[in-house]
């Protein structure tokens, strides 16, 4: 199965999981923000960032491995940057010639690069302990009383109960696909037919998925009618926030505050 | 396990906060406004259909098919929720699609989730309704009127979208405009077929199977001026503005600082806090040095006070 569509959500009883699920969306939030506005090079907030990261790994009970093996999966998109180590003037640090062109890497290029990997690496660390140790429903409680629209978050609701249901109908088209197609050994055999063909197939795959979709939908809709459904999706509130949560809030935020102050005032 | 398709879905860390800002408050003001026009246009019934739509347009990116060299194409699903739904609904329903992805998957940051929204929901949206609806009128009547309306309109609006996001992460100084703009767009030239033929495919199988699934909103669909004049105005700016940029980087580049877009070398905080070494330390290098010292430091002892503290509860990971 692909791993996107497995609940990311591990239940554990850490000092993370605990915390009430609106501040710990908000301290996610000011993490990569904190992170996105460190400047270029200031490699020892990296390092004490890391530090952080790595501290909420263990605090989560989560294990470091199962983070940083998530973490990994994004990291593809780094290849938008790469050309900056070429392109950033400043020092070379060596001059290829390849035919018309002249590759000639740069210090400044190179920081830059790895900076925003670093960056990139640590913020999506973050992103995954939040989804890792916050059920959804408590998410969705969160949101809605961070005031996010109710109509939304009644659709994120009905997203993320029936995701997973229709995972399992994709999964079954795909399997019905794949028993039908054969593959041959003998390289000269062609399969599949032609492009045109094999996205046909897949369009009715994408049709069918969609037309089962919308008959789901009419039966929740009158199972919610006959429950008492009258727009509203109501929920248990989350237990009140506890001073000591709070407490922990403002001293996050203010040590990545003053954490921004200090990277500023030496590499800005 | 298949490997992550190339996507659209920017990571955290790669637009400057300026831009990050900046989309996130049209995100919001956009999105605030469908859920005014959706709520007044459609009853209670419609809030089950938009969800497990969007389940459903989350769980169809997993239907692929091979094209060639190991690529394949996969389904991104604005113009057939455009299509289906109209276009404010749709809006939401990808909206919700991105915002799971970044939130629980990590597919997609979350301080750049104002501009992920913005390219794939609003510029993606507003651009397969403006092509579709465009195509459908003048084409009126025509048995294959639906299908081109929906094969253009999908290519479109993964190709105009991909040159929002190449063009913000150029004017974010990521990635440089000359590089950016064609690799995005010439990739996204080639995924939009994919997603045309797709989209083509579900309308053949909706239209022999369910036709009135696709004349039930025609209401909704006639609703939309205001995304018609928003999808002209998002491609032609977006067509005109890329090639532009990409020919002078360095124009792009002067625009940018201008506008506060590029932080590193104009940023505001620098300038509260100018040349200034904190004092004791009359050299940069020492200060840098000393400071790589210390991080170091509180690295192992954050982490190991954190670990020594977890070791003194035993039973801790036995659940």
């Amino acid at each position: 199965m692909h791993v996107h569509f497995l609940d990311p959500y591990r239940p554990r009883s850490s000092l993370i999981h605990k915390f009430d699920p609106s501040l710990k969306l908000v301290l996610t939030v000011g993490f990569i923000l904190t992170c996105t506005l460190i400047p270029t090079g200031a490699w020892p907030i990296y390092i004490l960032f890391f530090a952080l990261v790595l501290s909420a790994d263990v605090l989560s009970e989560l294990g470091v491995g199962y983070v940083f093996k998530r973490s990994v999966l994004a990291l593809p998109f780094v290849l938008a940057a790469l050309p900056l180590i070429l392109t950033v003037h400043g020092k070379t640090i060596f001059s290829l010639p390849i035919g018309p062109w002249v590759l000639s890497p740069s210090y400044p290029g190179l920081e830059r690069f790895i900076s925003i990997a670093i960056k990139s690496w640590l913020s999506m660390q973050t992103a995954i302990l939040l989804a890792a140790s916050t059920p959804f429903p408590d998410l969705l409680v969160a949101m809605r009383s961070a005031g996010v629209p109710r109509l939304l978050v009644s659709i994120f609701g009905l997203m993320w109960r029936y995701l997973f249901v229709l995972v399992d109908e994709t999964m079954r088209l795909v399997r019905a696909r794949a028993a039908r197609s054969g593959k041959s050994d003998r390289p000269e055999a062609k399969t599949g037919r032609h492009l045109a063909w094999r996205a046909r197939v897949t369009g009715g795959m994408a049709g069918n998925l969609l037309l089962r979709a919308f008959e789901r939908s009419d039966r929740i809709y009158m199972a919610m009618v006959s429950r008492g459904y009258d727009g509203e999706s109501r929920s248990l509130p989350l237990p009140a926030v506890r001073p000591a949560e709070w407490a922990a809030l403002f001293a996050s935020l203010s040590v990545l505050g003053i954490l921004i102050f200090v990277a500023y005032s030496l590499w800005g | 396990m298949q490997p992550a398709p190339i996507s659209m879905h920017i990571p955290d860390g790669f637009l400057s906060v300026q831009v990050s800002i900046f989309l996130w408050l049209i995100a919001i003001l956009v999105i605030g406004y469908a859920l005014k026009r959706v709520s007044a246009d459609l009853g209670e019934r419609q809030v089950p259909v938009m969800g497990v739509l969007a389940a459903a347009i989350f769980a169809g990116q997993m239907l692929n098919f091979a094209i060639a060299g190991g690529t394949s194409g996969h389904l991104v699903g604005a113009a057939i929720a455009t299509i289906l739904l109209g276009p404010w609904a749709a809006m939401l329903v990808l909206t919700c699609v991105i915002s799971i992805q970044a939130l629980l998957f990590q597919d997609g940051g979350l301080l750049v989730l104002g501009a992920n929204i913005f390219n794939m929901a609003i510029v993606g949206v507003a651009v397969a309704y403006m092509v579709f609806r465009t195509v459908r009128r003048l084409t009126s009547g025509r048995s294959w009127s639906l299908f081109m309306g929906g094969f253009l309109a999908a290519w479109m609006s993964v190709e105009v979208s991909s040159l929002g996001t190449a063009l913000e992460l150029s004017v974010s100084g990521t990635s440089p405009a000359n590089l950016a703009i064609p690799a995005m767009g010439g990739i996204h030239a080639l995924i939009g077929i994919g997603e045309g033929l797709i989209t083509l495919g579900a309308l053949a199988f909706l239209s022999a199977s369910r036709i009135d699934l696709l004349k039930a909103n025609q209401a909704a669909q006639a609703r939309g001026n205001l995304v018609w004049v928003a999808g002209l105005i998002l491609a032609l700016t977006l067509a005109i503005a890329s090639p532009l940029a990409s020919k002078h980087p360095d124009g792009l580049m002067s625009v940018a600082k201008q506008y506060g877009f590029l932080s590193n070398e104009q940023n505001p905080l620098y300038l509260l806090i100018p040349h200034y070494l904190f004092p004791g330390m009359e050299n940069k290098t020492v200060a840098t040095i000393l400071a790589a010292i210390l991080g170091t430091l509180i690295v192992f002892g954050v982490t190991f006070a954190v670990a020594y503290t977890r070791r003194h509860r035993p039973g801790a990971h036995e659940h």
